[in-house]
């Protein structure tokens, strides 16, 4: 049984796709069948992200309208085994998207994956809600900054309220909390709001906490998910990520202040 | 900013400020979601009233709808009035 995982915000910019990007592929190096969905119809980017906006031939709106069949739309990443990308449309027709359509597509996805991430659109519109209506756990990417969390907490109400789960009476979707562009030094300033209070504020379970960081810029740059980068701080926070979604207990890293040594403050580095 | 203030500074630093603006707001957000849809157009509508007899800042209103067990809702009305207009 393939398990759905839906990544939102709200709040567009706070890193839904890199976070899609990431888990998708983690989650494929760890060996399980995956996909990312891009849901952002008319603003694909998660191509763009994983590096294969070239290769796109056909999108997730063709396969709905029965335009080609998943075989011929899916992308198949060539740096990850089992892991593979279905595109957005650009269509402008905000209506591309129907519920009985993606139902379809999700129920063929799951025959064949461990995994569907869904990559969600910003904002609370037809495609932000057809992303999380099947989920079965959900990944609330935040910011530490007050609409980033005020966003947040409104999608929670969303999850909790008009996903499939919910009008069926099922048990609620699985909430994770993971903080991006985490910069301890403000925190420790009191010029950013710290893991603490953004937990205490959304009340939910904590997934992982990805610091700021060159690396994210420089990923997306080339085409390439951060997570692949094991050497700097966000790939690694990205990994350790996937090991708790995948039910690891892993410690928190880089949520303090890293001292620099003697040598090192002389030397730089 | 002198030496000596830098030591008496005791401005309250932003994060502790936005920590607080959001408990409150998510807090009212929250009540709100769970409340039917028809509650804010209510509260507008009362507000409106009792504007016409007493000027009131919109914030000084609060409506708010409890489930009392499974047979009782009680509709809360909570109106501040200025010092000055009563």
């Amino acid at each position: 049984m393939a398990k759905i995982i839906v990544v939102t915000s709200g709040k567009g910019g706070v890193g839904k796709t890199t976070s899609s990007a990431a888990i998708g592929t983690g989650l494929a190096l760890a060996g399980h069948k995956t996909v990312i969905v891009d849901f952002d119809i008319g603003l694909r980017n998660l191509d763009l992200i994983m590096g294969c906006e070239r290769r796109v031939v056909y999108d997730f709106v063709n396969v709905i309208n029965g335009e080609a069949n998943l075989k011929q739309t899916l992308i198949k990443d060539k740096r990850t085994d089992n892991l593979f990308i279905l595109p957005a449309s650009q269509t402008r027709d905000k209506d591309a998207l129907t519920r009985e359509g993606v139902e379809k597509v999700l129920n063929e996805l799951a025959k064949d994956f461990d995994f569907i991430i869904c990559d969600s659109p910003a904002g609370i519109e037809s495609g932000a809600m057809m992303a999380l209506y099947f989920a079965d756990e959900a990944v609330v990417v935040t910011n530490p900054e007050v609409s980033s969390v005020r966003d947040s907490d409104r999608i929670l109400g969303m999850l909790s309220s008009k996903s499939r789960r919910a009008e069926q009476g099922l048990e609620g979707i699985k909430e994770h909390l993971l903080l991006t562009r985490y910069n301890p030094e403000r925190v420790e300033k009191g010029e950013m709001l710290s893991v603490e209070d953004v937990k205490e504020i959304l009340a939910i379970e904590l997934i992982g906490v990805i610091p700021e960081s060159q690396a994210v810029l420089n990923a997306s740059n080339s085409g390439q998910p951060v997570i692949l980068d094991k050497d700097s701080d966000a790939g690694q926070a990205y990994l350790d990520t996937i090991k708790r979604l995948l039910g690891e207990q892993v410690p928190f890293r880089f949520l303090t202040v890293e001292k620099k040594g003697f040598i090192k403050r002389i030397f730089g580095g | 900013m002198s030496l000596l203030d830098y030591f008496r500074s005791t401005k309250k630093n932003t994060a502790s400020t936005a920590k607080e603006r959001l408990q409150i707001i998510v807090a009212h957000e929250r009540k709100r979601r769970n409340g039917p849809d028809y509650l804010p157009q209510l509260e507008r509508d009362i507000l409106e009233v009792i504007r016409k007899y007493v000027d009131i800042p919109a914030d000084q209103i609060a409506v708010s709808l409890e489930q009392r067990g499974d047979q009782i809702s009680v509709l809360e009305l909570n109106v501040t009035f200025p010092d000055d207009k009563r």
